[in-house]
């Protein structure tokens, strides 16, 4: 992993002690509300409804067990036991005492982390693939890059007052698993001819009220000109981006407004301007990053496990678990397994104390101390032995931790809605609930296969309903909580982003609504192996729509 | 239909309710209800006082309804803060 340098530990540092200056002065009276929200939110500080709510940033989602251990100390210690894993691929508090913040970013930047740039309209935690540098797909682990922009845009004179926030991610793979169609801007590692590494750059992406997918920029931005490429996009958004309207000011609407290729023509401009100048990324450079991220030391292994194969024929549930939770490796005899972070009935991406530990446990015995979080709530252990499978589900089972459920319909992400944000307009979390409980059992999912299920309890679109395949959206229609249906949404390669199916449903109607759903396409598929957004791809929306609201 | 004034503590962020006696405190149940314009002004006033004496954040007026002598906010909302989240207790992870 990649270690702080003197650089990143002191200045991090610094930050600690001059927020908790900040702080102090705060309770004193010495500062107003009005002076210090700017501060508390550039450290990862929100207010919510309930209590402040702080967002630690997850670099690319991946962290140790040393890690791990310090969050579920700090859930244990100023929380109330628990966190909650989101849709960024971080992690939210929602219970700490103002007073108690600096204490726990101190405590954090003993073990590398920190809040900065969780909020504002900076350059947010960079996104990436969950199973980087571990999937049997990948041109090359796209993590160096995203710790390289990572150096790059922290505390960036320039991009720290943007017209609006600014996401970025990155996947190493040609089939998308870090939604980068999806965000301000996606970058996929390629390989160009002579296995030379360069970037597919997809600009303007983004979800909240106006869903749009990125456009590609260029095809193809060769590695040393990665980051001046950006930098010239950043620029170009900087100067142009609108700042009269918070709702017209994220790239996509200049990208929509502007047309994409006016946009390359200014980026390009820009970018003559620059490369080749002090962003120039030196080949050395690159692989003293990327020898943070040397994969660890892999035994050789036969592709099969036996021991496996043996262990999930005497266990059913574990066989189960096999069957939906392990992602196929690149390296012979290894894999990567998901922690679902959604219990039957359960709060999507919450994991208490204890599970933390466990987790941390279980990945330094039998998966090199290394955990993913993914943008689906998730955790994984990117680097599992298949013939370790058995232990780690039995460790995971003590733990509360092994629902076999990953890609499944109850693998739902959900926002935290009304019942903790304080934008929500209705609650997302007892949606999510029942709707689990309504499809839990094995062999309703089993008979369903893959489907996603993405709730938002506001238009800001945090649980990325825009690109489920069935996504919920939750709003106040005259107080009360209603919410509409979209079907056809899908974040990966082919993304698309989902059609509203009609007049909303009530709190009480939204899940036999979407069971409606579910059962018209089961009824429409022409086999099994048809997946429900084939299916919707096939069928359009009529059939669905009759479904639901007759003929 | 009454109002009462809420707020979130600034050392904890904890949701409170401001009383007859100025206090801000934790139980709904014990808010002053505000019936006219009069009686809103003054407490309203004292609130503010209370923001630039940094003691509570984000002053806001809600109405209430009072039933069986329990006050319970009008807007669902506004009963989360006051009553919790609805997510059930049994499937939050170590929740207290």
């Amino acid at each position: 992993m990649y270690r702080y340098d003197e650089f990143d530990a002191t200045f991090v540092r610094q930050r600690v002690s001059q927020f908790a200056d900040q702080v102090d002065r705060r309770l004193k009276g010495e500062i107003t509300e009005d002076e210090f929200k700017p501060l508390r939110l550039m450290n990862g500080v929100y207010l919510q409804l309930h209590a402040y709510m702080l967002r630690i940033a997850v670099p690319y989602g991946t962290l140790s067990s040393r890690q791990m251990r310090r969050l579920a100390h700090i859930a244990r210690t100023y929380d109330k036991g628990y966190g909650h894993f989101t849709t960024r691929q971080n992690i939210q508090f929602n219970w700490p005492a103002l007073k108690d913040v600096p204490t726990i970013l101190s405590e954090l930047a003993e073990v590398e982390m920190h809040a900065i740039q969780t909020s504002g309209n900076c350059i947010r935690n960079v996104t990436a693939d969950h199973f980087a540098g571990a999937a049997f797909d990948e041109a090359d682990d796209p993590r160096p890059y995203a710790e390289i922009l990572r150096q790059w845009s922290s505390l960036h004179p320039e991009f720290s007052f943007l017209p609006r926030k600014f996401k970025i991610a990155v996947t190493g793979a040609a089939h998308d698993r870090a939604a980068i169609r999806l965000h301000d801007i996606g970058l996929e590692v390629k390989r160009d001819a002579n296995g030379g590494i360069g970037f597919a750059v997809y600009v303007g992406g983004g979800q909240g009220r106006t869903p749009m997918l990125a456009r590609e920029i260029n095809p193809f931005v060769p590695e040393a000109d990665l980051l001046a490429y950006v930098d010239a996009i950043l620029r170009v958004y900087n100067l142009f981006g609108r700042r009269d309207n918070k709702f017209k000011a994220r790239i996509k609407i200049l990208v929509h407004e502007t047309g994409i290729d006016e946009i390359r023509q200014m980026v390009e401009e820009e970018f003559q301007q620059i490369r080749g100048g002090v962003l120039g990324l030196p080949t050395e450079e690159v692989e003293r990053i990327r020898a943070y991220f040397a994969p660890p030391a892999f035994e050789d292994r036969p592709a099969v496990s036996a021991r496996l194969g043996a262990a999930r024929a005497a266990n059913p549930a574990l066989d189960r678990f096999a069957r939906q939770n392990l992602h196929r490796h690149k390296a012979p005899g290894y894999t990567s397994l998901t922690i679902s972070l959604k219990p039957i009935g359960g709060i999507p991406g919450d994991a208490s104390a204890d599970q933390m530990d466990a987790v941390a446990d279980i990945a330094e015995t039998w998966a090199f101390s290394e955990i993913r979080v993914s943008h689906e709530q998730n955790l994984i252990l990117p680097h599992v032995a298949l013939d370790d499978v058995p232990e780690v589900y039995a460790a995971l089972a003590a733990a509360g931790l092994a629902t076999a459920n990953a890609g499944a319909i109850t693998d739902i992400i959900a926002c935290p809605g009304l019942d903790y944000c304080a934008l929500a307009n209705a609650r997302s979390i007892p949606i999510a609930s029942e709707l689990s409980e309504r499809f839990g059992a094995p062999e309703r999912q089993d008979e369903i296969g893959p489907l996603s299920i993405k709730i938002s309890g506001c238009i800001n679109a945090c649980g990325h309903h825009h690109v489920g395949h069935i996504g919920i959206l939750g709003v106040d229609r005259k107080g009360e909580e209603f919410y509409q249906i979209s079907l056809g949404g899908n974040p990966d390669e082919s993304a698309s982003i989902g059609e509203i199916i009609g007049p909303g449903f009530s709190a009480e109607g939204v899940v036999d609504a979407v069971e409606t759903v579910v059962d018209a396409y089961l009824k429409l598929r022409t086999s099994p192996e048809e997946t429900f957004l084939a299916a919707y791809r096939r069928l359009g929306e009529a059939p669905f729509k009759e479904a639901l609201y007759g003929a | 239909m009454p109002d009462i004034l809420t707020a979130n503590r600034l050392h904890d962020g904890d949701v409170v309710y401001r009383t007859a006696m100025g206090d801000w405190v934790a139980d709904v149940d014990t808010a002053e209800l505000i019936d006219d314009a009069e009686q809103l002004a003054e407490a309203e006033a004292a609130a503010q006082a209370d923001v630039k004496a940094s003691k509570v954040v984000d002053v806001a007026k809600i109405p209430v309804v009072v039933a069986d002598g329990r006050v319970v906010p009008k807007r669902l909302r506004e009963r989360i803060r006051a009553f919790g989240p609805t997510v059930k207790s049994d499937h939050r992870p170590g929740a207290v």
